[in-house]
């Protein structure tokens, strides 16, 4: 092979990314889907901070540092809160099975290579194979948010899908740091406001079961 | 001379396996109950249960086939095949180049098929229901197997398990995420196929739990005797295994010399010492799962291969 060691780490922690968003779809109970958002965010500060040290673009580690507070401490912290609050540790109800999920997701990895690698013929392999795990990962988490219910598990869905798009623009050059820190920003407030939201479907509807609301629209199957 | 001397190292290799199969399975017994903080039975109580097996007489059931006598020949042989091609104090050794993993799997599965067939030939239920479960974990264990296997080959350009240990002792690997992946797959199969700890109990008779057990309640004396030796092998067949992939260090080269099998035979039984401690380890720390949960247990693990295979044609395809 005619890769480096620099290319194999980012691989390494790419790839782990990618598994970490399979263990997300993997898991059933509420406690350990946040610890893995917690490990998937810690993974990707990893790979941010990696890219930084290859790419010598120190403002990487800024963005590095943002994913590791925010994503990886803050927001699984107060999930928990929010989780105790709302009394809900039981287990998650998935709308199709486990393995069938699993399939659809490898699915998705595949899709995401067949579509990335030629759109990014002329890329250095660095960034090629990212912007592949990114968009898998970006994939992955919308799985995540159409086969859960919980709003909960829907919001650590976005949240993994958020972190697919840091990889991405980590691993394409020159992403500047303003765009940056106003994505992570933004994220936070989206954040807030679903934790919002969670409290106001609870208040109505006394679930966090997001087919009350299709009953409620009347979509009732 | 050559043909000769490579013939004696590789019965030595076939001798060893049957060796150490019941001593690695009396190892884990042993660091299971220590780790319990019960003494344990000794280290070779497991040859004494076989010898104890061997002497005592066949009750065979009025309607058991000729099938029902001759399967436990019938995998034993297999499984010692198996086993004597797998690399496990030196590479390159005569039979190995005669067939490759994908051959090994196959001799497993069809001794598999043959105690399958056995359980039900009775007709009791418990051998149908053992038969029925083991074939169910075989179904999903296999594909995953096959999945690691390919990914393994993809890495080293061979499904030869000398060429692929070779490989991986060399510096041209490098760090690679799907390797790890394999090696979490493998294991997780490994577990399954020997009905370990969180797949199925070896050391209940529970019978809403048992698979493995249920499937050979009928048999008695030496045919029961092979059955737990083929178990016992089977074990140290997939120890061998993840130790000559993952652990290839002091293999001795083909054509080495007495030095270098000794070293190589003294790092295999340090190897299985460590898997065993693992093993033991793991059983103790976890529970045994619910049939309905295996399916997506093994899930995992052909999850785990279908994407370390991806991830080997992305780096391959930059």
């Amino acid at each position: 092979m005619p890769h480096g060691l620099a290319f194999d780490i980012a691989h390494l922690l790419a790839g782990g990314l990618v598994l970490m968003s399979f263990l997300l779809l993997y898991q059933v109970r509420l406690y350990a889907m946040l610890n893995i958002f917690a490990l998937h965010a810690l993974v990707l500060a990893l790979s941010v901070a990696w890219q930084a040290l290859v790419q010598g673009a120190p403002h990487l580690y800024i963005t590095a540092l943002i994913a590791l507070v925010f994503k990886a401490i803050t927001i699984p912290v107060a999930l928990h809160r929010i989780i105790q609050r709302l009394g809900i540790h039981r287990e998650i109800e998935t709308v199709v099975g486990i393995g069938p999920t699993m399939l659809v997701g490898m699915g998705l990895v595949a899709l995401a290579m067949v579509v990335m690698l030629p759109v990014t013929a002329n890329a250095d392999a660095l960034a090629r194979e990212d912007l592949a795990f990114a968009l898998s990962v970006v994939l992955l988490g919308l799985l995540v948010m159409v086969t859960r219910r919980n709003a909960v598990s829907q919001v650590v869905g976005f949240m993994s899908l958020e972190n697919g798009l840091v990889l991405a623009a980590t691993g394409a050059k020159g992403m500047p740091l303003v765009v940056e820190i106003s994505v992570a920003f933004s994220i936070l407030i989206a954040f807030i406001v679903i934790g919002i939201f969670l409290f106001r479907i609870r208040e109505r509807f006394d679930t966090v079961d997001l087919q009350a609301l299709d009953r409620f629209r009347g979509e009732r199957r | 001379m050559a043909v000769l001397l490579s013939l004696v190292v590789q019965a030595g290799q076939m001798a060893l396996v049957l060796l150490l199969a019941p001593l690695l399975t009396g190892l884990v017994r042993r660091v299971k109950a220590r780790l319990l903080r019960r003494r344990g039975p000794p280290l070779l109580q497991p040859y004494r249960d076989l010898w104890r097996l061997l002497c005592k007489e066949v009750v065979l059931a009025e309607n058991a086939s000729w099938l029902f006598r001759a399967t436990p020949y019938l995998i034993f042989a297999a499984t010692w095949v198996a086993a004597a091609l797998v690399p496990t104090f030196g590479r390159g050794l005569m039979f190995s180049w005669s067939a490759d993993l994908i051959a090994i799997i196959a001799l497993l599965a069809s001794a598999r098929f043959f105690l399958a067939l056995a359980g039900m030939d009775i007709g009791t239920s418990f051998g149908g229901i053992g038969a029925s479960r083991e074939v169910m974990i075989a179904s999903f264990a296999e594909p995953a197997m096959l999945l690691i296997m390919f990914s393994l080959a993809l890495i080293a350009g061979s499904t030869q398990l000398s060429t692929v240990a070779t490989y991986m002792a060399s510096a041209e690997v490098g760090l690679r995420v799907s390797l790890g992946l394999a090696l979490v797959g493998l294991a997780i199969v490994a577990l399954a196929e020997n009905g370990r700890i969180p797949v199925d109990n070896p050391a209940t008779h529970l019978e809403l739990t048992m698979v493995h057990e249920a499937m050979v309640l009928e048999y008695s004396g030496r045919h029961l005797a092979l059955i737990e030796f083929t178990s016992a092998l089977k074990l140290l067949l997939y120890v061998s295994l993840i130790a000559c992939v993952f652990l290839p260090w002091d293999l001795a080269p083909p054509g080495a010399g007495p030095a270098a099998w000794a070293i190589g035979i003294l790092a295999y039984l340090l190897k299985l010492g460590a898997c065993a401690c693992l093993l033991a380890l793991f059983e103790t720390a976890i529970a045994k799962m619910r049939v309905f949960r295996v399916p997506e247990f093994l899930g995992a693990a052909l999850m785990l291969g279908l994407l370390g295979t991806l991830l080997l044609f992305v780096s391959r395809s930059l």
